[in-house]
Order: structure tokens, then sequence, then C-alpha cells
């Protein structure tokens, strides 16, 4: 653990506080997994991990490897753009199919396929 | 297309979509962690290669118009995002059973650029406590799941006042 | 100082992630229905791609951010295909 006390402080309490903000959203979104009643409303429960919960961390690794290596560490963007585009398209497909499911067993509790 | 016939097509015609061209070379830097000459080079050429690959499979048509506005949306969408990562947290934590109803709302929708429309989906399930779940194009209309819909006027508001107005500006 | 800080902090936000990773997994287990186990798939390969960047981070290693971009690749392709297939009931039509 010899490179963490290399850090110095102004760089170490924004890296902790990223950390672990960034976490507690991930956890707070999982938990929505638990309080919430249906389908339809837990599939917005992870978007606060995908969203703001992986940008803190990912602030948080590239702030401390920039300051480590004293060099620009910008490949965390990779991660960043990539979630931004794929959730979306998860989350979507994952709904639509579910409203498909739900119609095609004549549930009540969607809204009707619309006149084609 | 606009601007100068011979220069804009010779230009389109040598390198079609430059934006993405530019942001898969700066996707390769990024991956390989270098800017020398020889990851510039073959950045571009994978870029190239990709972008006729992309062009294979005949993609709708359609160009940003304006950059500056792009990223001032870009800007509010952040903000957006983080207001309603609060207020989502919020709904999660707070305890026992409120009368907080959640549904299916269906918007009429005035844009019709197929990149403008992609962008506004990748906003709206991206936010925090709003999906986008269809879309019909016979009508042009788009169904949502919203977790807090207390207010359908409200929401109707924001899709059609804060983003579509101006993604309408920005791909129409 | 600073050291103690950082370890401490990686430790809370790793605790957190798994924490955040069992509710996944319990969605995973529970169901009711497979797109709620697909969603809690989904969720646990976020959550372990920022339990890899904190590894990361704890051990100032940059391998660690590659395992990260593999596992959101093999998460997002999982998804779209279980999703897919939950509409169609196969996957390439």
């Amino acid at each position: 653990m010899t490179h963490l006390a290399d850090l110095p402080v102004w760089a170490a309490i924004p890296v902790a506080l990223f950390l672990v903000t960034g976490a507690a959203l991930a956890l707070i979104g999982s938990i929505g997994f638990l309080r919430l009643r249906t389908f339809y409303e837990r599939v917005h429960a992870p978007t606060l991990g995908t969203s703001m919960g992986i940008g803190f961390v990912l602030l948080a690794s590239m702030l401390c490897f920039t300051v480590l290596q004293s060099r620009l560490a910008l490949h965390e963007i990779l991660i960043a753009v990539f979630m931004v585009v794929t959730t979306p398209i998860t989350l979507m497909l994952l709904a639509r199919a579910a409203l498909y499911r739900d119609r095609s067993e004549g549930s009540g509790d969607v809204p009707p396929a619309p006149p084609a | 297309m606009r601007g100068g016939l011979m220069r804009g097509w010779s230009m389109r015609d040598w390198l079609p979509f430059p934006l993405l061209t530019a942001a898969l070379v700066a996707l390769w830097l990024l991956l390989t962690e270098s800017v020398a000459l020889g990851s510039i080079l073959m950045g571009g050429v994978l870029a190239l290669l990709t972008v006729r690959g992309f062009i294979a499979l005949d993609p709708p048509a359609g160009r940003l118009r304006r950059p500056r506005a792009a990223c001032a949306l870009a800007a509010l969408v952040l903000g957006d995002i983080a207001r309603s990562n609060l207020a989502v947290a919020r709904i999660i934590l707070t305890p026992g059973k409120t009368e907080r109803v959640s549904g299916f709302l269906r918007i009429p929708l005035d844009m019709r650029a197929p990149y403008g429309l992609a962008t506004l989906a990748c906003i709206i399930t991206a936010t925090p406590g709003t999906i986008w779940v269809e879309y019909n194009s016979a009508n042009n209309t788009i169904l949502l799941h919203i977790l807090d819909l207390v207010d359908e006027g409200t929401w109707i508001d924001t899709i059609k006042g804060r983003y579509e107005k101006r993604l309408m500006e920005i791909f129409e | 100082m600073t050291a103690t800080l950082l370890l401490w902090s990686i430790f809370l936000a790793q605790i957190l992630l798994v924490a955040a990773m069992a509710c996944a997994a319990f969605r995973v287990l529970r169901g009711p229905r497979a797109q709620d186990r697909v969603l809690g798939l989904d969720t646990l390969y976020v959550n372990a791609t920022m339990l890899l960047l904190t590894f990361g981070i704890r051990t100032g290693s940059t391998l660690y951010f590659e395992a990260a971009l593999i596992i959101a690749l093999l998460g997002f392709v999982a998804t779209a295909a279980l999703a897919k297939f939950l509409m169609r009931g196969e996957v390439i039509e």
C-alpha cells in the first residue's frame, strides 16, 4: 500500500469522498430492488449506479492515477462513455421485453398496444 | 447537402461522418494511452475502415447542425441527471408507504429526426426516474414510465419544452 | 495519515458495493419474473465494474481497468441478448 501514501492530502480527500459517494449511490440504487414493488418501478433503480455512481468512482480513479503517475490518466473516460451509451439501450430493451410479455399475457396493468 | 457544392461534395465523399471518425480515433488513442504518431495513424486507419463498415449498414441521414447548442444541452442534461439522482435516492430511502404513484405516460412528439429521437431516448432513460418504453412511428408518440408521476402536465412540459425543443434546433 | 484515510474509505466503498451486489443477487434469485432476473444481472455487472475500479485504486495497478472494461462489455452484450430473447424467444431473427 505504499503508493497510497504518495498521494497528497488535497488529492486524497476528494478521492476518498468520490469513492464513498459513488459506492453509496450504487447501494441506494440496489436497495431500490428490495423496496420497489413492480418491475416497471424497479427498472429505474439501477440508473442511480450507472449514471452518477459509476461517474464518481471513475472520477476518483482518474484523479488518483493522474496524481500518482503525474500525467493525465484519461482512459476511465472510455468506461464512462460506454456506460452512457449502453445503459439506455439495455434498459429500453428490457422495458420493451417486459411490456411485450405483459401484453401477450393480457395483463391489465400496462397500456394496450397502439392500433397498427 | 449545404455549403459550396464542389467542396462539400468532395469532402463528404472522401471523409463521410467526420464526427464519428474523430470520435473513433479519440477512442483508439484513449485505449492505447498514447499520442505517438504510430497510434494516431493506426487509429485513423481503423476509424476509416469502421466508418466504411458503418455505411454498409445503411444508417439514416441526419447531421448535427449546431454543435454549441449540443454542448449546452449536454450540460443541462448533466445537471438534470444529478438532480434526479437525489430525487430517486430520496424516494427509495423514504421509509413506509407513501402516496407516490408511478405509471405510464404517453406523449405526442413533433420531432421526426431519427438521431434526435435516439438522443431523446438516451436522455430520458439515462435520467433516473424516467424510462423510454416505446415509440410509435405511426402517430409519433412515445410511451414513458415515470417513477414519480405526480403531475402529468409538468412531465409533458419538461420533455417537450426542455429537451424536444432544443433537440429539434440541433438536429432539424 | 492519508494512506489510512484512503485505505478505510476504499474499504468502506468496497463493503457498500458488495452490499449492492447482494441486493442485485437477491433480485436475480428471487425473480419473480424473468425480466427481474435479467435486470438484477445487469446491475450485478455494473456493480462488479465499480468494485474492480476500487480494487485498481487500492493496488495502484491499471490492470484492473482492463478487467472492468471487459466486465462492462460482457454485461451489455449479455443483457441485450437476454432482453432480445425475452421479447421474441430467439436472439437472432
